[in-house]
């Protein structure tokens, strides 16, 4: 159809500057259309080892390098686009149509980056294009939770480049392959990626922004920006025993907050942390079939939560809040929108036949193979968990719980349209896993659905919900109650600034009472002088500007016969 | 929001008798699930993981652990709403 070695990232580049000038169906057209072409282009005629080399002065950026593990995302950052597209179809906003499309380019851009010069160029990109689909919401609210998101995601994009400056100092090279964990370098790009990928402790970018964005820009930021970081981290860090540990507590902590956070869309970003922990698990143990559940999670992870995302995005957009202290019962006027939120929490939650069983499995199958028995307990005890908070509480306080009296229209039909692909998409990976199996990058035999596999999977999930009926029947479950919960963003939105207003107010204060006390001392050295014999010279009442310009006429005077004299002498 | 519907409509879930058939279901499916780890065999790779009912009973207690962690954790962190809106 094209070139094979046009970079992936380019159609979207066009297609933003198309949309810019464009308005109406043209517009819609373009949107639509660029993901399918890009993504016939890529599934046509990109095959595995194509490079494309673009050089600039004396360095060669590598824009284009598709092996099965970059491809794989391509494709489904291809499709991600394009159900998103439709979703966001009824948006008159040129600001979200453009940045939406340079995002998507840009997330492109990183996953196919050949080198590391490259992949922060596309990285500081997707920073700055995708601060937009949180700013386009226009409230105060928005416009500060972007400012702090642009400032992290930048913040790691320099971390990045530092790595990447230091690593081309000690090897001469700055190719992006096995990165490790060796000297300065090595730590610098993990924490660049680290911070993207939400690891304990720099994850609250992502849930304190995900929730601020538009009902439609959050579909895009969930799905991107965190599996690039995964893929980056997948192809630098590979078999890094650290990061088996850090995905354990990405799958744990995040549950706590899921069950006593009130907005629903907060839920689900804590949610994606904890379903980015087992990618990170994965990545740690670094073996085929981990590699290969990472891979393949994240696959189908984008899709479940894109269409979680995409059902609370349209519960937004309907019921105009998205709190589920004020929710409940909607399924009486979007009962289309409940059923395709329960497909994606059914996906999010592994149950078989659905999306995530077929790809989780797969990581917690390699954990245990490779001996990390407690670990593997902490993941089951997180699966058990992400079932608890996205499976049942969001779907059931948003469309069920008690009535509270919202009466709307069901979400708009290309909202429907969306939502139904992706909810197609889950259950057909979820019947049909071969498929994408075959797409993964390492040859392994997996098969997910036996005997014990399916029954196991069941009992865990079905008495998980046994425990949330018995828990909301006791009265125990914590009651939906508009709150906010502090976490490490209070470190940087209250500790910081309420140290620093305060030692300012103390340097401050402080300045002024040394000023006080020298001005008081000056004024009394100026009275007693006055009061002396000196007082009486006229000099000493004032010093206008003419005595001054006067004494310094007088001294430059000197000068100047002190410098004759001297000259003179022989 | 339209508030122009004539009649109240009777839902689904309106009924109680059809939410307690839900949550019947629910036991009754439990109740199978539970003893067909009787009838079938599994596969284990581990010995404790072979333990009768180990799935069922370990669903059960982790998220009955997360909800009073959890309702342990709101104490320490839960703010007003408008927390971080005051002098931001």
């Amino acid at each position: 159809m094209w070139m094979s070695d046009l970079p992936a990232f380019v159609p979207f580049f066009i297609a933003a500057l198309l949309a810019l000038i464009t308005r109406g169906r043209v517009r819609n057209l373009i949107v639509l259309a660029t993901p399918v072409l890009g993504g016939l282009h890529l599934w046509l005629d990109v095959t595995p080892g194509i490079v494309a080399v673009v050089p600039i002065m004396e360095y060669e950026l590598i824009l284009m390098r598709a092996d099965r593990l970059s491809l794989l995302f391509g494709y489904l950052f291809h499709i991600t686009a394009f159900f998103a597209a439709i979703f966001a179809l009824h948006v008159r906003d040129t600001t979200q149509t453009v940045s939406g499309l340079l995002y998507t380019g840009s997330t492109l851009g990183a996953v196919f980056a050949g080198d590391l010069i490259t992949l922060f160029i596309f990285w500081e990109l997707m920073a700055i294009s995708s601060v937009f689909l949180i700013w386009a919401r226009q409230s105060e609210r928005a416009i500060r939770s972007g400012m702090r998101y642009l400032i992290i995601q930048v913040t790691s994009g320099v971390l990045l480049f530092a790595g990447a400056m230091v690593q081309y100092y000690h090897t001469g090279s700055l190719a992006f392959e096995f990165i490790g964990l060796e000297g300065i370098s090595g730590w610098l790009i993990f924490l660049a990626f680290g911070i993207k990928c939400a690891f304990p402790l720099l994850h609250n970018w992502l849930t304190d922004a995900y929730p601020e964005a538009t009902p439609t820009g959050a579909v895009f930021l969930s799905a991107f920006t965190t599996k690039v970081a995964v893929y980056a981290l997948a192809r630098g860090f590979p078999g890094t025993e650290l990061l088996i540990y850090i995905g354990a507590v990405m799958t744990c902590f995040p549950i706590f907050y899921a069950v006593i956070e009130n907005d629903l869309r907060r839920v689900l970003a804590y949610s994606l942390i904890n379903q980015l922990g087992f990618m990170v698990c994965g990545i740690g143990i670094g073996t085929a079939l981990a590699l290969n559940g990472t891979v393949a999670h994240a696959f189908s992870h984008v899709i479940y939560k894109a269409l979680l995302f995409m059902s609370m995005g349209a519960v937004l957009y309907r019921a105009g809040t998205i709190k589920s202290s004020d929710l409940g019962g909607l399924y009486k006027s979007m009962p289309k929108t409940a059923l395709l939120c329960i497909i994606g929490a059914l996906s999010i939650s592994a149950f078989p036949l659905f999306s995530g069983f077929v790809s989780k499995s797969m990581i917690m199958a390699a954990m245990i193979e490779e001996g990390y028995d407690y670990l593997w307990l902490v993941l089951l005890f997180a699966s058990a968990g992400v079932f608890h908070h996205a499976g049942i509480k969001v779907p059931y306080f948003a469309f069920f719980a008690r009535d509270s009296g919202i009466r709307t229209k069901e979400a708009p039909l290309n909202m429907l349209i969306g939502m139904s692909i992706a909810a197609v998409l889950c259950i057909f990976i979820g019947t049909q896993p071969h498929y994408l199996y075959a797409l993964l990058p390492w040859e392994v035999e997996y098969w997910p659905y036996d005997t014990t596999h399916v029954l196991t999977q069941l009992q865990l999930l079905i008495f998980a919900a046994l425990a949330f009926v018995w828990l909301n029947k006791l009265g125990i479950y914590p009651r939906e109650i508009p709150a906010v919960n502090l976490d490490s963003d209070w470190l940087y939105r209250k500790f910081l600034p309420d140290t620093a207003r305060s030692a300012y107010s103390f340097m401050k204060k402080t300045g002024n009472r040394a000023e006080d006390a020298f001005d008081s001392t000056l004024q009394d050295a100026a009275k007693s002088m006055i009061r002396t014999r000196l007082g009486r010279f006229n000099l000493a009442a004032s010093w206008p500007t003419g005595s001054m310009v006067f004494w310094i006429a007088v001294i430059l005077g000197i000068f100047l016969l002190a410098d004759a004299t001297h000259s003179i002498r022989p | 929001m339209n508030g122009t519907e004539p009649k109240p409509r009777q839902h689904l879930f309106d009924n109680p008798r059809n939410v307690s058939l839900v949550i019947r279901g629910l036991y009754g499916v439990c109740i199978l699930l539970f003893l067909l780890d009787f009838i079938l065999h599994r596969h284990v790779a581990r010995e404790w993981e072979g333990i009768t009912g180990f799935y069922a009973l370990f669903g059960f207690i982790a998220c009955v652990t997360i909800v009073l962690t959890a309702g342990q954790l709101r104490k320490i962190v839960k703010r007003k709403e408008d927390y971080y809106d005051v002098d931001e």
